[in-house]
Parts: C-alpha cells; structure tokens; sequence
C-alpha cells in the first residue's frame, strides 16, 4: 500500500512539473518533450488505477503519434519562436489571475463534493468491473457489444481527420517527373526497336 | 495514506488549469496553445478514469477513449491547417491571422 501512495505521488507530481514545462519552456521543442513526459506519467497514473488497456493506448496514441506529429511540425516550420514569445510577462498577470480564480473555483468543487450512495448500485447495474477478467477483456466485451456503434463512430471521425489532413496538406508541385506505370507495361518492342540490314563495310 | 477519488481528481484540476495557464501566456503561438488543449484532454481523461475506477462503472473508461480519438484527430487537422497556413502566409503569430475577418 505504501509502494502504490509513494507510486501515486512521484507520478502526479511528475505529470505536473513536466505540464508546467510544456507551458513554460523556452524551445517548443523542449516543451513537446515535456508534453511526452507528462503523457508517460499520466499513462503509469492509469496503470495505478487499474486502467491498463487506456494506459497504453495513452502511450501509444499520445506519444507514438500526437506528440512526434507535433514534433514534426515545430522541427519543420521555419519559425522564429523568441519573437513569438515576446509579450510572454506582458500576459502573466491576467493569465496567473484567470489561473487562479479557476483552480479557487475548482478547489471548491472537489472540497465540498459528495458522492451519492446510489451511485455504486447504479454503476454495476451497467458495466461493472468484475476481477476475474482483465481490463482489456472487460473493455473489449462493452465496446463491441454495447457501445459498437459509437465506435464505429468513432473509426469514421479517425478516418474523416486522416483523409482531410491529407487533403489540406497535400499540393501538386508542377514540374514534378511521376513513374507512369502504365505506360511502362504497354511499351512494345516495336515502339522502340528496330532491325536494320547493315551492309559489309559501309556504315549505317 | 490512502489513495482516493479526491486525489487524482486534484491532479486533473491541476492540469486543467496549467493548460488554461498556459493557453494565456502564450497567446501568441499556436503550437503552445495546441499543446496546451492537448493538456487539458488529458485532465478530462484523468478524470473520467478515476471516476470509473473508483466507481467501478467501466462506461467511463469507454469515453476516455472517445475523448482520446477525437483529440487525435483534432491534433492532426489542426496541425494540417497550421502548416498549410505557414505555406501561405510564412508566419504563425496568432495575432496575425485575421485574413477571413473581410
């Protein structure tokens, strides 16, 4: 128990530092390696609560894809980033007061909030965990049984945002030379050959 | 010390606010304040995970990979249109993109 609680605290407090480094870092990229740590510890802080299957679709969708497509894109913009943080203490304040005001607001919320005492008998009438399967299993059996259309959905929205970056970043360059297939396989002999009777001692 | 609903429910608040924080103080790159949304996805996701954990309920964790999904996808439109936006206007200082305001 005592492992579990150290566990907890090393990766909230981890998950933290490195999200107030993603906000805070001077080079866009230190700060999205930082996004990619706090992914990591958020992803362990899964594990701690029993949710592995959400844990590593974590690491695999945030940092294996998100995180080195933003990568990608500060590593290939041609960005002056100093100019673009100027104004940076210019926002503090406002910015540290709207901050503050929320996690007030937010502080008040989670002091003084009760949890019903029918909101156990709701939650395994649904979908209860039981302990004899693994999470992944259980997960599996009420996504395609209870919620298959919204993850058919769900596949629809990945492939509407797959086709329409593809479209919005793709640009035919002219002046571009493309291997026609095509016309490669119907090339004949004859197009291109030709048989000619030479004549001893003279040229062609 | 036990660990309960009350803890992880502070981190996500936490969170949530760092990338409110942090969609403020950089208000003038949109790279950072992409980063900072995906932040604050990860906040709902910590919520809804330990909710369903400790509620025993697994509905929830079946959100979270619905709000996982279409942070992906937001992520990759968003990061398209910035770089078809840069192709055309060579910058991506948020205070210049007014071009659609007539």
């Amino acid at each position: 128990m005592i492992i579990s609680t150290i566990a907890f605290y090393l990766f909230a407090a981890m998950t933290i530092a490195s999200a107030f480094m993603v906000i805070s870092a001077k080079n866009p990229v230190h700060a999205v390696l930082y996004l990619i740590l706090a992914f990591f510890n958020s992803a362990a802080l899964f594990v701690l609560l029993g949710a592995e299957f959400l844990a590593m679709i974590l690491v695999v969708v945030y940092v294996g894809a998100v995180a080195v497509l933003f990568m990608f894109v500060v590593m290939m913009l041609d960005i002056n980033f100093t100019q673009l943080r100027q104004g940076f203490l210019q926002y503090l304040p406002i910015g540290g007061l709207i901050g503050i005001i929320l996690m007030l607001e937010l502080i008040f919320v989670v002091s003084g909030w009760a949890l019903s005492p029918d909101a156990m008998s709701i939650g395994a009438s649904t979908a209860s965990a039981s302990s004899d399967l693994t999470n992944t299993e259980q997960l599996g059996h009420i996504i395609y049984t209870n919620y298959a259309f919204l993850f058919q959905t769900a596949g629809m929205i990945l492939l509407v945002a797959m086709i329409g970056a593809i479209v919005l970043t793709h640009r035919q360059r002219p002046g571009v030379r493309k291997q026609i297939i095509a016309k490669q396989v119907g090339r004949r002999p004859e197009d291109s050959m030709a048989v000619r009777k030479v004549e001893p001692g003279q040229g062609v | 010390m036990e660990i309960g609903l009350a803890h992880y429910l502070t981190v996500s608040a936490i969170l949530l606010t760092l990338g409110i924080f942090g969609i403020f103080l950089n208000r003038k790159n949109v790279i950072v304040i992409l980063m900072s949304v995906e932040l604050m996805l990860l906040a709902v996701n910590i919520n809804l995970v330990a909710f369903s954990a400790f509620l025993g309920n697994l509905v929830g964790q079946v959100f979270a990979l619905f709000v996982l999904t279409v942070a992906a996808g937001e992520a990759a439109i968003g990061l398209a249109i910035l770089v078809v936006y840069f192709r055309n206007r060579g910058t991506i200082a948020v205070e210049d993109i007014h071009h659609m305001k007539g």
